[in-house]
């Protein structure tokens, strides 16, 4: 047994997290600052994070995955990281040559209370900031928050550094896709654009952090918000955002500074999220959903139709981020699945209302927490009690999955042992195909390898 | 041998750092060198173990990394709780392939759980000492584990949590060892500090708790050697074929148990000079036990370790058993050499990674015919560049005196030379050398390039400049070589393959070395019409 520690006895834990469905914020500002075009995240601490960081999402995506830090020592920790910085900011430059820097800060040079625009402002009065190009910031204190919260405060962050008041409004929509692959990030702008809504879609990581093999490293790959069009949101006519975890901080603020009114939904993971995406979209721009779209619609209600009785009943653990959790736990309900329990690292009050409403009173059995004690520990300790039948989540799962003998489906972050989720989506409607293709897959594959000799069976 | 690369160091320095602000060249020159051997020669001294400067893009990693992640973490019954936010713990929890295996399910294993403080905003604000005490508390009684490491994050070196005092006090409390390690991130240089704080924290808190006699005969310990990809393993069963009993590992496969038993091994074994030679330094002095430099790296260097560990014995009977065990062992190897060499002879490796691996993986690559023409480590000391004969010559600076140097006396009670000064020399007159290790650079060729902690900036020239056929590295530079078209091999991870270490091992590497460099894929990059449209051009320009 790989987790030959873990018992039925639940205990309440105050102090100890085991096995957390968390990681911290500086990677979320790290993952979203790659999405802006020609950027070099900044990690403001100790060499680990920026390492750690890198490590972990270059094992999610496979692809380079650049960012710098000041490499903090003890004497920074005593007198401050303002020279750290300025020297970054200039190496950085010198080296590199990015149109942006994005810095983040750390447990570290957070708890030493390092004033970030202040020294941003003193490389500009230095002159170590060449004409034309930013240097942003965001807080990322990890002791707060997930890395979730990080993201979110990046691309807060995006608009608060770029965003400038403009005279007459455009006909663009703002789209903020939350934190989902490159994949999905190319399927939200494709879904747009095929209804016809000209789009500004920041972050976008999309080809960023699934660039094609050419031979040739291109250091700041062709993806990626630029500046420019971070500049013109204000000239948005709405903002669509995906995900209130994620999305729902930079929406707020443009509406707050630049009066662009949003639309937070949750992201389009699955039939009625991609419905209500497509609906919003439609009536922003006042255009007809087209044909293409109804063929992509029905193609997933056929499937689900057709498939109805491998679904129903299945009992499903889920656990990651809040704005994938709530969108799955919908879909899985509405297929007539029962996802039972439900965890995340990601503190936030929210959680519970938007899953109670995702379940919508169909899964009375369901456990959700969120938050301190809400790791994987808890939730194999629940299976435990009561067995599931299949586990969605990412990669650490798959110990859970070996000793308990149930099929996993590998969703969210971070995903070290497979390929495929940065390649294709698993939002709109092409996306919830590929997701019922890997639920039935897993399933099914769980059904052959179990299922006595007598009752194997050929067809579906 | 000459490598290939003819610059003068002048010259490739002036490659390397040209895109620098000038203070940024200068600093990173002292780093970067061709290197010199020969009879007469003594290798040019090169800067290492120095600080990073920031925004340029370095491989290395923090003290934490190298405390909990590196030497801590492939021990499997005790529990190591990070205290810290959660990110730290969440990092290091399984990616470093550190590979156990427990006798039975009843014995404990948490290598594959994380358990940290995950410390709030209020912990930073009014100390986070009573959440460790609960966790401490609560994986005690949870868990029942024989033993409870605490590893400090960044911030609980500033918020001045006593770490040490909680473990003491939940030590007297609970019945079983708590002991704790001031290795917030910040501390040194690279994961190289964390190392060291790491050995220092094994030596007074666990090694020496069990004086039980070993029941082999000819008893080691092997130090440095983690059990990536399972390495440990097939070194545990060489040596069992040998009639060699080995009494710990720090750390791959290992227990706590075997830890507190360690020094009572007859001779330590050092393959990771870098990240273990405090623990072979403090054991030899407290107890008497003798360590030498081995190398489980490559067929030459298993053969070649063994027998200096038959050697040491003065055993005929060892000594005539490893004859065979490598007689054996070696016509395997030189079946797949000889096949492998044919297809790689004359190909160009470089290495950059780790502190004492950018070493040893040369004798694979020359084993098969391959030349490393540039190397260089992520984090080690000048000792492991240019051989611990310039130990006394090390300046120790500012972030090297933050790390404790423990002093250590001879135990009053077990100290026990295992050598008499006479059985020494006799050793030493016959080949043997105790407590050295040569370093990477005297045993490469002149003309190869050194680069300390290399920048990706400097990677990318390098590649650029010599296009060698494999870049051996981590995870956060192999995507970026490969894309431009150049292999790389992780030899942090080992890409997920493995083992490499033994006679075993050294196959492995051959068959996964001729498959990385001798594959047709990357000449396919290039799709055909645009291999085709330099002709098609051709034919629109001579039309009029």
């Amino acid at each position: 047994m790989l987790l030959r520690h873990t018992t039925s006895d639940v205990a309440e834990r105050e102090a100890l997290t085991v096995n957390p469905a968390k990681t911290c914020q500086p990677i979320g500002a790290m993952y979203a600052a790659l999405g802006i075009h020609n950027c070099l995240p900044h990690s403001h601490g100790s060499q680990g994070c920026c390492s750690y960081h890198r490590s972990a999402l270059t094992r999610h995506y496979k692809e380079p995955v650049m960012a710098s830090t000041s490499s903090f020592t003890e004497g920074s920790s005593v007198f401050g990281g303002q020279a750290n910085l300025l020297q970054a900011i200039t190496t950085i430059f010198a080296v590199y040559n990015p149109d942006v820097i994005a810095v983040h800060t750390t447990c570290l040079s957070e708890t030493i209370g390092d004033d970030i625009p202040q020294i941003i402002s003193k490389a500009r009065d230095d002159g170590k900031i060449p004409a034309g190009k930013r240097v942003i910031h965001t807080n990322t204190p990890s002791y707060v928050g997930s890395h979730v919260t990080g993201f979110s405060n990046m691309v807060k962050s995006m608009v608060d550094y770029f965003a400038q008041p403009v005279k007459e409004k455009g006909k663009t929509l703002n789209l903020i896709p939350g934190w989902v692959e490159p994949s999905d990030m190319r399927e939200i702008k494709a879904l747009a654009a095929e209804i016809g809504a000209e789009t500004i879609a920041f972050p976008d990581t999309s080809d960023v952090l699934d660039a094609p093999q050419t031979g040739k490293h291109e250091f700041y790959p062709r993806g990626g918000v630029t500046m420019e069009q971070l500049v013109r949101t204000p000239a948005s006519q709405a903002t669509v955002a995906l995900g209130p975890t994620a999305s729902e901080a930079a929406a707020k603020l443009l509406d707050a500074k630049f009066k662009v009114p949003f639309e937070l939904l949750e992201l389009p993971i699955g039939l009625r999220a991609t419905d209500r995406f497509v609906n919003t979209l439609r009536r922003q721009i006042r255009a007809q959903v087209p044909a293409s779209i109804n063929e992509q619609r029905g193609r997933l209600m056929d499937m689900i139709t057709d498939m109805h009785q491998y679904f129903h009943g299945v009992r499903v653990a889920l656990w990651g981020d809040p704005d994938q959790l709530v969108s799955l736990a919908e879909f899985l309900t509405d297929l007539d699945m029962r996802p039972v329990y439900i965890v995340t690292g990601t503190p936030g009050k929210q959680f519970d209302k938007r899953i109670g409403n995702a379940l919508a009173g169909r899964v009375p059995e369901a456990k959700f927490r969120q938050g301190a004690g809400a790791d994987m520990f808890l939730m194999h300790q629940w299976i435990k009690n009561e067995p599931v039948d299949l586990l969605i989540g990412n990669t650490y799962g798959k110990y859970i999955a070996r000793d308990e003998n149930i099929p996993l489906v590998r969703h969210g972050f971070p995903i070290m042992d497979r390929v495929g989720h940065s390649y294709f989506p698993t939002v709109g409607y092409r996306g919830a195909m590929r997701l019922l293709e890997m639920i039935l897959g897993a399933l099914m594959d769980h059904k052959d390898r179990q299922s006595p000799e007598e009752s194997f069976e050929l067809v579906m | 041998m000459e490598a290939s690369p003819s610059l003068s160091t002048d010259e490739i320095r002036a490659e390397l750092v040209k895109a620098y602000p000038t203070k940024v060249a200068r600093k990173r020159s002292t780093q970067i060198l061709v290197n010199q051997t020969g009879l007469e020669t003594v290798v040019p001294e090169i800067a290492a173990n120095i600080r990073t400067i920031p925004g340029i893009i370095s491989q290395r990693g923090c003290t934490y990394a190298g405390c909990k992640g590196v030497v801590l973490g492939p021990t499997r019954d005790i529990i190591n709780i990070t205290h810290g936010p959660i990110g730290c713990g969440f990092y290091s929890w399984l990616t470093r392939r550190n590979q156990t295996k427990p006798p039975t399910n009843e014995h404990d294993n948490f290598m594959t759980y994380c358990f940290s403080t995950d410390m709030k905003e209020e912990d930073i604000v009014f100390g986070g000492v009573k959440r460790l005490r609960t966790a401490i508390q609560e994986a005690y009684d949870i868990f029942h584990p024989k033993a409870i490491a605490v590893f400090s994050t960044c911030p609980v070196g500033l918020i001045g949590d006593d770490v040490h005092a909680v473990a003491r006090e939940m030590k007297e409390k609970l019945g079983i060892n708590v002991f704790a390690f001031s290795c917030e991130g910040y501390r040194g240089v690279s994961q190289s500090a964390g190392h060291h704080i790491a050995n220092n924290g094994l030596f007074k808190h666990v090694i020496g708790h069990d004086d039980t006699p070993p029941t082999g005969k000819f008893n080691i310990s092997l130090l440095g050697e983690y059990n990536i990809g399972g390495d440990a393993f097939v070194l545990e069963e060489m040596f069992e074929r040998c009639g060699i009993n080995l009494v710990a590992t720090f750390s791959g496969n290992s227990t706590m148990d075997r830890f507190e038993n360690a020094h009572m091994a007859d001779v330590n074994l050092v393959m990771c000079h870098r990240s273990i030679n405090y623990v072979a330094d403090m054991i030899e002095k407290r107890f008497g036990v003798p360590w030498f430099k081995v190398n489980f790296t490559g067929a030459a260097g298993t053969a070649k370790s063994l027998r200096k560990v038959a050697q040491y014995f003065e055993d005929q009977t060892l000594i005539d058993r490893v004859e065979e065990v490598i007689e054996e062992e070696m016509a395997k190897v030189e079946v797949a050499r000889k096949d492998v060499r044919s297809r790689c002879e004359g190909k160009r490796a470089m290495l950059f990674v780790g502190g004492s691996r950018a070493h040893h993986y040369q004798d694979l690559f020359r084993e098969i015919g391959m030349e490393t023409i540039a190397a260089g480590y992520e984090f080690a000391h000048r000792d492991d560049y240019e051989g611990r004969r310039v130990l006394p010559t090390i300046k120790v600076d500012a972030d090297s005196r933050n790390i404790e140097e423990l002093h250590v006396d001879p135990d009053p009670e077990r100290y026990r030379a295992r050598l008499s000064p006479e059985d020494r020399s006799r050793r030493e007159a016959a080949g043997m050398t105790f407590n050295d290790y040569e370093g990477m650079m005297p045993e490469m060729a002149s003309g190869a390039l050194v680069v300390d902690d290399i920048s990706h900036y400097e990677t990318e020239r390098l590649l650029e400049m010599y296009r060698p056929d494999v870049f051996c590295a981590g995870i956060k530079e192999k995507f970026a070589v490969q894309k431009m078209g150049i292999p790389s091999k992780q030899l942090h991870s080992y890409d997920y393959g493995g083992p490499y270490a033994g006679f075993r091992g050294a196959i492995n590497f051959y068959r996964e070395i001729d498959r990385l460099v001798n594959t047709r894929i990357w000449s396919m990059i290039a799709p055909p019409w645009e291999k085709e449209k330099r002709p098609s051009l051709d034919a629109t320009y001579v039309r009029p």
